[in-house]
């Protein structure tokens, strides 16, 4: 297991996010998280971040407990993160976006080599001079995903990957998603969109209102009888 | 010999040639952030243009007489504290309102020890760092706990704001025999005098640099070396990290970096050239009072900045000059509303050109430029 929590808790006011969730993450998989609106699927990525501090429970990192640690301490261990709404600087150029991404680790030509490497694996060549908020949105969210993988993360979380892309951006990022896992990434991926689930996921965990509801392979999942009853009852209310 | 000769790559090499080769190397690498993405002006036009520049200053005490270049002297005072607030507020994206509380303490804590010690051995010169060393002490005590302790935006400029006003009330009312350290009598809102001027010592005779000819080569020279230094900061991997928070601060954390220590280090680096702005003022007009740190000794530099472009320590430095020449001399002819036209231009800065006006005009003139050298 790359990564672990054991009985996490977390409420905001009335609302339990999470509710004694135990959860693990083997290295080398693709796993994603799915769940109805206000399953608490953003929680839990938050919390496994650091963005969120657990009113209870632990996350285990690499064997390593890192339930107190901050967020930036706990991407230098080897987590990295690309977030729903693209989160890049979008004044600077593509080039100045990579290199703030990996001038912690890279320095001279292991930099230029890395940047290199990760334009043309995002697709961005030719625009590295350009601002990055003027790049079209799918583009913003390749730039995104190279800026979290340039310095090979162990685990890769991603907070709905796809967003407002289309389908063919979609198929594409997937494709890149499995580049990457071949590579030897780990991937966490909250996620809604079951055909992109269907294409990439080794693993999928289920929540409802803060609690694993179920787990398991794709297929196992879709068969599951009361996970489309809960997608269902969601779109009922 | 670099061992170019042998078969295997490092065989043979001396490890006595590696070191001066690796320093030359990092020399090398910190004089090519001169120039970068994070400040603007590159290329031999730019360079020359600033060799000129720092000429036509070197050669202007020729032209005019020595009280006017101590006059001109006191500009460059201001410079430190501008591209200092630059760093905080234009790279690291948060207002200080208070860099007067850093100016103020150095300039008193100059005062008291030069008071008290006296200028011989080229005490001044310790005193200098003294007082420069409490300004960073102070930054860091009060940039810890508000960005420690996650105090974010306009917070951090009423924070500062309430600390400089603060120390003015305090420094205002110290005008009874009882305030003294030492020697150094606070003497309340009259202010602290009579301190020596900064003092180099030299055999032969030591050198005393009043409001005069050497000491504006002095502050000339630091001036270029703060500035030059800046530009290699700015565009050192440091420098990518403040405009990193500064466009995004929460991307900033999830890529690995400690926004809190970084914010602090900004706000520690500004507070130190706003003690050094103090103690030169200080130095220069052998004098300082409370109101130097009060509400529109404070403003101003926020307004330098604001009209330079925040963003940009070249324009940072240009706006600052300009603006203070201008006040000044709005201030000499007799106008008693120097300070309302300096809210007029904060206002008129902010409608049309938010990010500056000089650093607009320097931005449309790159354009230019540009577009000129690329034509066939």
């Amino acid at each position: 297991m790359i990564l672990q929590t054991r009985g996490l808790c977390k409420r905001f006011g009335g609302v339990h996010v999470a509710r004694n969730i135990d959860f693990g993450i083997e290295a080398g998989e693709i796993h994603c998280l799915i769940g109805p609106n206000g399953a608490g699927k953003s929680s839990l990525f938050r919390l496994i971040l650091g963005a969120h501090q657990p009113d209870s429970g632990t996350i285990l990192f690499k064997d390593e407990d890192v339930t107190r640690l901050p967020p930036f301490a706990r991407i230098r261990k080897g987590m990295s993160v690309k977030f729903q709404v693209p989160g890049i600087f979008k004044d600077l150029s593509v080039r100045q976006n990579l290199v703030i991404s990996f001038q912690h680790h890279l320095h001279g030509h292991d930099l230029e080599a890395t940047i290199r490497r990760v334009v043309a694996f995002a697709g961005l060549e030719g625009l590295e001079g350009k601002a990055a908020g003027t790049l079209s949105h799918g583009r913003q969210q390749w730039l995104e995903i190279g800026m979290a993988v340039g310095v090979e993360p162990s685990l890769l979380l991603l907070d709905e990957p796809t967003a407002g892309m289309s389908p063919e951006e979609t198929r594409q990022t997937g494709e890149m998603l499995r580049v990457l896992n071949a590579q030897g990434v780990t991937i966490l991926a909250v996620e809604h969109d079951m055909s992109f689930v269907q294409q990439i996921a080794d693993r999928v965990t289920v929540l409802h209102f803060g609690e694993i509801f179920a787990q398991g392979s794709v297929q196992e999942i879709i068969s599951h009888p009361g996970v489309a009853d809960i997608y269902l009852g969601a779109s009922d209310d | 010999m670099n061992g170019q000769g042998n078969s295997g790559p490092g065989v043979g090499q001396s490890l006595i040639d590696a070191t001066p080769r690796q320093q030359r190397n990092t020399l090398a690498l910190w004089l090519s952030r001169l120039e970068g993405p994070q400040t603007m002006g590159r290329g031999r036009g730019f360079w020359i243009t600033l060799a000129l520049a720092v000429l036509a200053a070197a050669i202007y005490p020729l032209f005019v007489d020595g009280w006017t270049v101590g006059n001109t002297a006191y500009f460059l005072v201001w410079t430190f504290m501008a591209m200092g607030l630059g760093v905080i507020w234009g790279y690291a994206g948060s207002l200080s309102f208070g860099q007067t509380a850093f100016f103020g303490l150095a300039g008193y804590g100059y005062g008291v020890l030069t008071l008290n010690f006296g200028a011989a051995y080229g005490f001044t010169i310790l005193a200098l760092l003294l007082a420069v060393g409490l300004a960073v002490l102070l930054a860091v005590v009060l940039g810890y706990f508000m960005f420690y302790g996650r105090v974010q935006g306009v917070f951090i400029g009423i924070v500062t704001l309430s600390v400089t006003l603060v120390f003015q009330a305090f420094m205002a009312q110290t005008a009874g025999p009882e305030w003294a350290i030492g020697a150094a009598r606070l003497n309340g809102f009259n202010g602290m005098s009579g301190m020596p001027p900064l003092t180099i010592p030299w055999p032969g005779g030591d050198v005393l640099l009043y409001a005069d000819i050497a000491l504006y080569y002095v502050l000339l020279g630091l001036m270029l070396v703060v500035y030059l230094g800046l530009r290699m900061l700015l565009n050192a991997p440091f420098g990518n990290v403040l405009v990193a928070i500064r466009e995004n601060p929460e991307r900033a954390e999830m890529l690995g970096y400690d926004v809190r220590r970084y914010q602090l280090l900004a706000f520690v680096l500004g507070g130190a050239l706003a003690g050094l702005s103090g103690v030169l003022y200080t130095a220069w007009g052998q004098y300082i009072t409370p109101s130097s740190m009060g509400i529109t000794a404070a403003a101003l530099p926020v307004i330098w900045v604001a009209f330079g472009g925040r963003k940009d320590v070249t324009a940072t430095l240009i706006g600052t000059l300009a603006m203070i020449f201008l006040y000044q001399w709005l201030t000499i002819y007799g106008s008693q509303y120097a300070i309302v036209v300096m809210g007029v231009i904060l206002v008129l800065t902010v409608l049309f050109a938010p990010e500056g006006i000089v650093l607009s005009l320097m931005r449309r003139l790159s354009a230019r430029l540009t577009s000129a050298g690329g034509r066939p």
